[in-house]
């Protein structure tokens, strides 16, 4: 399923002494099957773009095409749950929608909302709960008896659930110890493949949008900066850490390198590994140009 | 320095109606003037070990003295006095309504005159950088600003130790580079033992010793240089590898020179700078 | 409609009733809702009506500001009109249609009455619209210190009324990332038939409340964390100052009184 934003701008509480400009002229487009990731700082606007993605929020101007459906500023729009069953979000620390008695039934409520069978949807829990990596046992248990670690992933199984085309992710590791955000982040990106998702990833970590993203788009201040693959992204670094933006360790090292031998490698790398390699080779060639 | 302020002998913990034990006998001190990072996977008992240093729990077995202090019933509210605590969540631990009001908040607690607590309130918050928000609303701050207003609350107090509770887990990368400059900065200068618990190596990388949990028990113990020697062993523990620390062996394997295995990326390239630019 | 409400908001400002003492500010209002009983003829109103638009005046709170967001309590004191006008059935009567009689006295009970209600909702608006939420606690606490020897847990109340503060926005977040998280698994808060809207309010509830006794435990142990132990020993940081200004505001509804005790008909 596609989905573009065109021009699309949101005001919180517009027309009150509180208004607020969030984003404008917000323009992206997420084709089938993209792997796209959202950076920028708190208060870039990443968010508010990110809820416009399921019509969470309408903009106040421009439009949003969803698929078939288009969400237009200035036009009621009528049953969106229709929508939402095609586009899932996995919202910051999603623990916190926890709310049924046991586990099972938490993870069958999406579906369930959504017309499915009750059958369906305790296979569907099943299936789910093994893709996060949890054991079968835990389906009966309460959610609020479960580790922190635990109830992240019972939530992330109720919305893949839902078995959605578009899967929105909004910093779906926070607060997790390097090994929980590894498995996470790997979940997802064999999901994105396997099942041939749709996948935005809203970040603060260069690292993983480098790493799995096949399209960046950098927000500065409610507006996009620049959008294109890693690759393009990173090869102007400069101008993301004149912007206070980190970039990926990995560049960040060949930055500094090429700055105290004088140099210019032949090309960014985003690899550990292979900048060792053009390391290597360089000093092999005497540390001179 | 290196006279023990804190001494943790033979401590055993169990949550109640839990079957493994939080923590396993666990010795160790802390060091006057040292940052100690005590890193471990969730659930490998680190957060226990914090709050047994500040009687937010009491052990079952062993014993824990402050300052000189055996940590009981009886001493809890001393000790208290000389341990600050900085939590993981930046909203669950701010109690005023304004920054101001916050700072003064544990001020209060322990019966400090007015004009004291005027004057202390300013000196906090100007040393964590937040001076100018005296009247500022918890809910206009950002995630940083708000453990930085704890920290000033702790430091308002005098401590001769901060602990830091996976204060930084929450916050974006921003917010965590601030207070971790800020804590930096007033370990220099104001010469308090940082003790921070913590799953991020980049900032255990920055101490001065080491400890890593595992299961509750004593894992191993050592400067970040021979913690981090550990390498494929940390990431078998749930924990990573800093980033310096990688590159300083894929460089080995690939036939680079290295004295030693690099903690910062600046002493990685100074070495390859002067070992390879005479040539 | 919400955003329009002014009851309890506070607006930042510098005028005399803003930096009056809370306790004088409380004081006066407590007086003015037993004064306002005092009132029982057209002078008598005047006289009250005309202190009210002073403090109005006084505050330096814009009129429509104030206007928009009575507007709500306005159709009550309408209706509070109406209720008079049909159910009291005394004096000559002035107007007669059909089955429906308004007698003078009703009429003229109506108009008081209303009025009475107005001027009440009017002077407490001001109380809050001048006075942040943590000066009243503050007010609230000195006025009721008294009470302590009785063992009221004065200073309990006070540092619970305002953790509530401190937490308002806090929770109005929390509430509006859950139910968003929730539409996106499929629930409709907006549309649809009561009963599954009423249904809806569950999966919204359960994650607060279970969010908010987590925050109450992290907070607790923060709070003894630093040094928390209840009021004994405490010193407080917030000081109130009674000036000239909060005596002479007292003086002057007592002058006030005065003048409607000798209006009294």
């Amino acid at each position: 399923m596609d989905i573009s934003l065109k021009n699309v701008e949101y005001r919180y509480q517009a027309d009150s002494p509180f208004e607020h400009l969030a984003i404008s002229d917000v323009s992206i487009d997420i084709p089938s099957g993209t792997y796209l990731a959202i950076i920028g700082h708190t208060g870039s606007g990443k968010s508010t773009v990110l809820q416009h993605l399921n019509a969470l929020l309408k903009p106040t101007k421009g439009s949003v095409l969803i698929g078939s459906r288009e969400i237009k500023a200035g036009r009621k729009d009528k049953n969106l749950k229709s929508i939402r069953e095609n586009v899932g979000i996995v919202f910051q620390f999603p623990e916190h929608q926890l709310f049924e008695e046991t586990v099972e039934k938490d993870i069958m409520f999406g579906p369930m909302n959504f017309g499915v069978s009750e059958s369906d949807a305790k296979a569907r829990a099943k299936e789910a709960l093994q893709l996060v990596g949890l054991p079968e046992d835990i389906l009966e248990k309460s959610p609020f008896d479960l580790s922190g670690g635990q109830m992240r992933r019972v939530a992330i199984a109720g919305v893949l659930a839902m078995e959605p085309d578009v899967l929105v992710l909004d910093e779906p590791t926070a607060g997790l110890d390097p090994r929980g955000r590894k498995e996470i982040m790997d979940l997802f990106y064999t999901l994105h493949k396997k099942r041939n998702l749709s996948t935005v990833l809203v970040t603060h970590s260069m690292e993983d949008a480098a790493k799995y993203a096949d399209e960046i788009v950098v927000m500065h201040q409610g507006k996009v900066l620049t959008k294109g693959t890693p690759e393009q992204i990173f090869s102007d670094p400069v101008a993301l850490i004149e912007l206070g933006l980190d970039v990926p360790e990995v560049i960040g090292l060949q930055l500094k390198i090429e700055e105290t031998f004088h140099t210019k490698f032949s090309k960014i790398s985003l690899s550990e590994r292979e900048l060792a390699e053009m390391i290597a080779e360089f000093l092999r060639g005497g540390g001179q140009r | 320095m290196s006279k023990p302020l804190v001494t943790i002998d033979g401590v055993s913990f169990s949550y109640e109606g839990q079957q493994t034990p939080a923590l396993k006998n666990i010795t160790f001190d802390i060091l006057e003037g040292e940052w100690l990072a005590i890193v471990g996977h969730n659930g490998s008992g680190k957060s226990t070990l914090a709050k047994l240093l500040n009687g937010l729990q009491f052990p079952q077995q062993g014993k824990i003295a402050v300052c000189g202090t055996e940590l009981t019933e009886a001493t809890v509210w001393e000790v208290r006095k000389n341990v600050g605590m900085v939590f993981q969540n930046p909203d669950n631990q701010f109690v005023g309504t304004t920054v101001r009001d916050d700072v003064a908040f544990g001020l209060e607690n322990h019966g400090v005159p007015r004009e004291i607590m005027v004057e202390r309130v300013q000196t906090s918050l100007d040393k964590v950088q937040m001076g100018t928000f005296l009247n500022q609303e918890p809910h206009h701050l950002s995630g940083g600003q708000k453990q930085r207003v704890a920290i000033a609350g702790v430091i308002a107090l005098q401590p001769a130790i901060i602990i830091l509770d996976e204060a930084t887990s929450m916050l974006d990368p921003r917010g965590r580079a601030e207070v971790i400059a800020t804590v930096r900065e007033l370990k220099d200068r104001e010469h308090i033992t940082v003790i921070s618990i913590t799953h991020d190596l980049e900032e255990a990388a920055k101490a001065d010793r080491v400890i890593v949990m595992n299961k509750g028990e004593l894992y191993r113990e050592g400067t970040p240089e021979q913690i981090f020697e550990m390498d494929e062993e940390l990431v078998q523990l749930g924990l990573d590898i800093p980033f310096p620390v990688k590159m300083s062996k894929l460089l080995r394997h690939k036939g680079v020179e290295l004295t030693k295995t690099h903690l910062t990326e600046e002493e990685l390239v100074t070495e390859l700078w002067t070992s390879h630019s005479k040539m | 409609m919400m955003e329009k409400m002014i009851f309890g908001r506070y607006v930042p400002g510098e005028s005399l009733l803003h930096r009056m003492d809370p306790r004088s500010k409380l004081i006066i209002v407590f007086l003015f809702v037993i004064v306002v009983f005092i009132a029982n003829n057209v002078p008598t109103y005047a006289v009250l009506a005309a202190y009210t638009f002073l403090m109005v005046g006084l505050s330096r709170i814009p009129l429509r500001f104030l206007y928009g967001g009575l507007k709500p309590v306005f159709l009550l004191v309408f209706f509070t009109f109406l209720l008079h006008i049909f159910m009291t059935k005394e004096g000559p009567i002035i107007l007669e249609l059909g089955w429906l009689k308004i007698y003078e006295e009703g009429l003229r009970q109506g108009i008081f009455i209303s009025l009475r209600f107005l001027l009440l909702i009017l002077v407490t608006s001001l109380l809050t619209l001048t006075t942040t939420p943590i000066e009243i606690t503050d007010g609230l606490e000195t006025l009721l210190n008294p009470l302590k020897k009785w063992k009221f847990p004065v200073h309990e109340l006070a540092l619970m009324m305002s953790i509530s503060l401190r937490f308002i926005p806090t929770l109005m977040q929390e509430t509006d990332k859950i139910m968003k998280a929730q539409t996106a698994r499929g629930v409709e808060y907006n549309s649809g038939p009561v009963k599954e809207r009423i249904k809806a309010i569950i999966p919204l509830l359960i994650p607060l409340f279970i969010s908010s006794f987590k925050r109450a435990e992290e907070l607790a142990v923060a709070m003894e964390a630093r040094g928390y132990k209840g009021g004994e020993g405490r010193t407080k940081y917030r000081q109130l100052a009674w000036g000239m200004v909060d005596t002479a505001m007292l003086l002057f509804l007592g002058a006030v009184t005065v003048l409607l005790f000798v209006l009294r008909g």
